[in-house]
């Protein structure tokens, strides 16, 4: 940025020691066009970054590979360090013991709920060490903390009587 | 994403744009009614209608709000811009009578946006302008709020349709506070939902499968 304006300073006393000031209006226009293209390409690449900030919230801390084929290499940086910093930030909370604040958006009802599969998903292991076959319609009655992501990520659905 | 975790960047209030924002950026897009008090040379490509190799002085053209900004100055030098009809005397009388008949998304959908950075031009008829802008905004604002708090599970089109912008946002989070409301009332407030994201994607490789 800075090197830009050095450049059309440049250009007017140029053209005004060359007697051709008359210039200056078409060197500024053209100046307006290249601070047009910037700010559009700064708004275009900031909302994406907006985009992948709610990711870590919407979908959890490691993204689907679809979605990491379509960021760029310093996207995947920006997010590994927001992760980074959203995980320091968590654990500091509560004197010291951390908390999850991406967990419980909204306000739990209860400890267990009911849900139901949308796709297979393979086995899944509870805290007690029952494994449970999560395949595609069948329904379980689950912890609630352990279900949020997958509820989130379109594996399962809350089921609501 | 309509979801609770991605905010855009909002469009800057009165005179002020926000550089950042998608919509600021949409609607400095605008184009406004334009006279060159000065020579462009070699711009004569721009103006399609001659084949001068400058713009000369006195031509009247149109240019977007971001250019004519840029080049404006108070002393005159550059540019002189014109007002737009809409926010002319005649196109005033007209909101003065009634504010809620007018159809703003005709009128150029940015009509509130666009009218409060044409201030920047110093134009004598300014402060009308402003306060054209202002009563018409107070005499439409009820019934926005009104039919976006009342109207429920239904087809809005019909409401919207006559609406700028600035207004359609509003009713756009009047309802989302009504839905917000509705399904607290129904009890499917606590209930866990996907990420918008997910079900997008979904909606997305669907239609691509279908093609």
């Amino acid at each position: 940025l800075l090197n830009l304006s050095q450049l059309i300073f440049c250009f007017r006393n140029e053209a005004k020691s060359f007697g051709r000031s008359d210039l200056i209006p078409s060197i500024k226009l053209r100046h307006c066009c290249l601070l047009r293209n910037q700010r559009c390409i700064t708004a275009y690449l900031y909302d994406r970054l907006l985009r992948i900030r709610a990711l870590r919230w919407e979908y959890g801390s490691v993204l689907p590979a679809n979605v990491r084929f379509h960021m760029s290499a310093e996207e995947v940086q920006w997010f590994g360090q927001y992760k980074k910093s959203l995980a320091s930030f968590m654990r500091s909370l509560g004197e010291g013991e951390g908390l999850d604040i991406t967990q419980d958006i909204k306000p739990p009802k209860s400890l267990y709920i009911q849900v139901r599969c949308l796709k297979d998903h393979g086995e899944f292991e509870i805290e007690d060490g029952t494994v449970i076959l999560l395949k595609k319609n069948s329904q379980h009655f689950l912890p609630r903390w352990k279900c949020e992501q997958l509820i989130r990520q379109g594996v399962l659905e809350h089921v609501v009587s | 994403m309509s979801t609770q975790s991605y905010f855009p960047v909002p469009p800057g209030v009165g005179m002020e744009e926000n550089f950042l924002s998608l919509d600021d950026i949409l609607l400095s897009h605008e184009r406004l009614p334009v006279r060159t008090e000065c020579s462009f040379p070699r711009l004569g490509f721009l103006e399609r209608s001659s084949d001068a190799h400058d713009i000369p002085e006195g031509t009247k053209m149109e240019l977007p709000l971001w250019l004519s900004k840029g080049l404006y100055e108070r002393k005159r030098k550059v540019l002189s811009v014109d007002l737009p009809k809409v926010y002319k005397e005649g196109w005033r009388t007209v909101f003065t009578a009634d504010p809620c008949v007018v159809d703003l998304h005709k009128m150029g959908p940015y009509y509130y946006g666009l009218g409060s950075q044409i201030l920047h031009f110093d134009s004598p008829e300014n402060s009308d302008i402003a306060q054209a802008l202002l009563q018409t905004f107070i005499g439409r604002f009820r019934r926005t709020m009104d039919s976006s708090q009342n109207a429920y599970n239904e087809d809005t089109s019909a409401l919207v349709e006559r609406l700028d912008s600035l207004e359609k946002a509003l009713f756009r989070s009047g309802q989302n506070g009504l839905n917000s409301f509705q399904s607290w009332e129904k009890g499917q407030a606590s209930q866990l939902t996907a990420s918008s994201l997910v079900l997008n994607y979904r909606k997305r490789k669907l239609a691509d499968v279908q093609t």
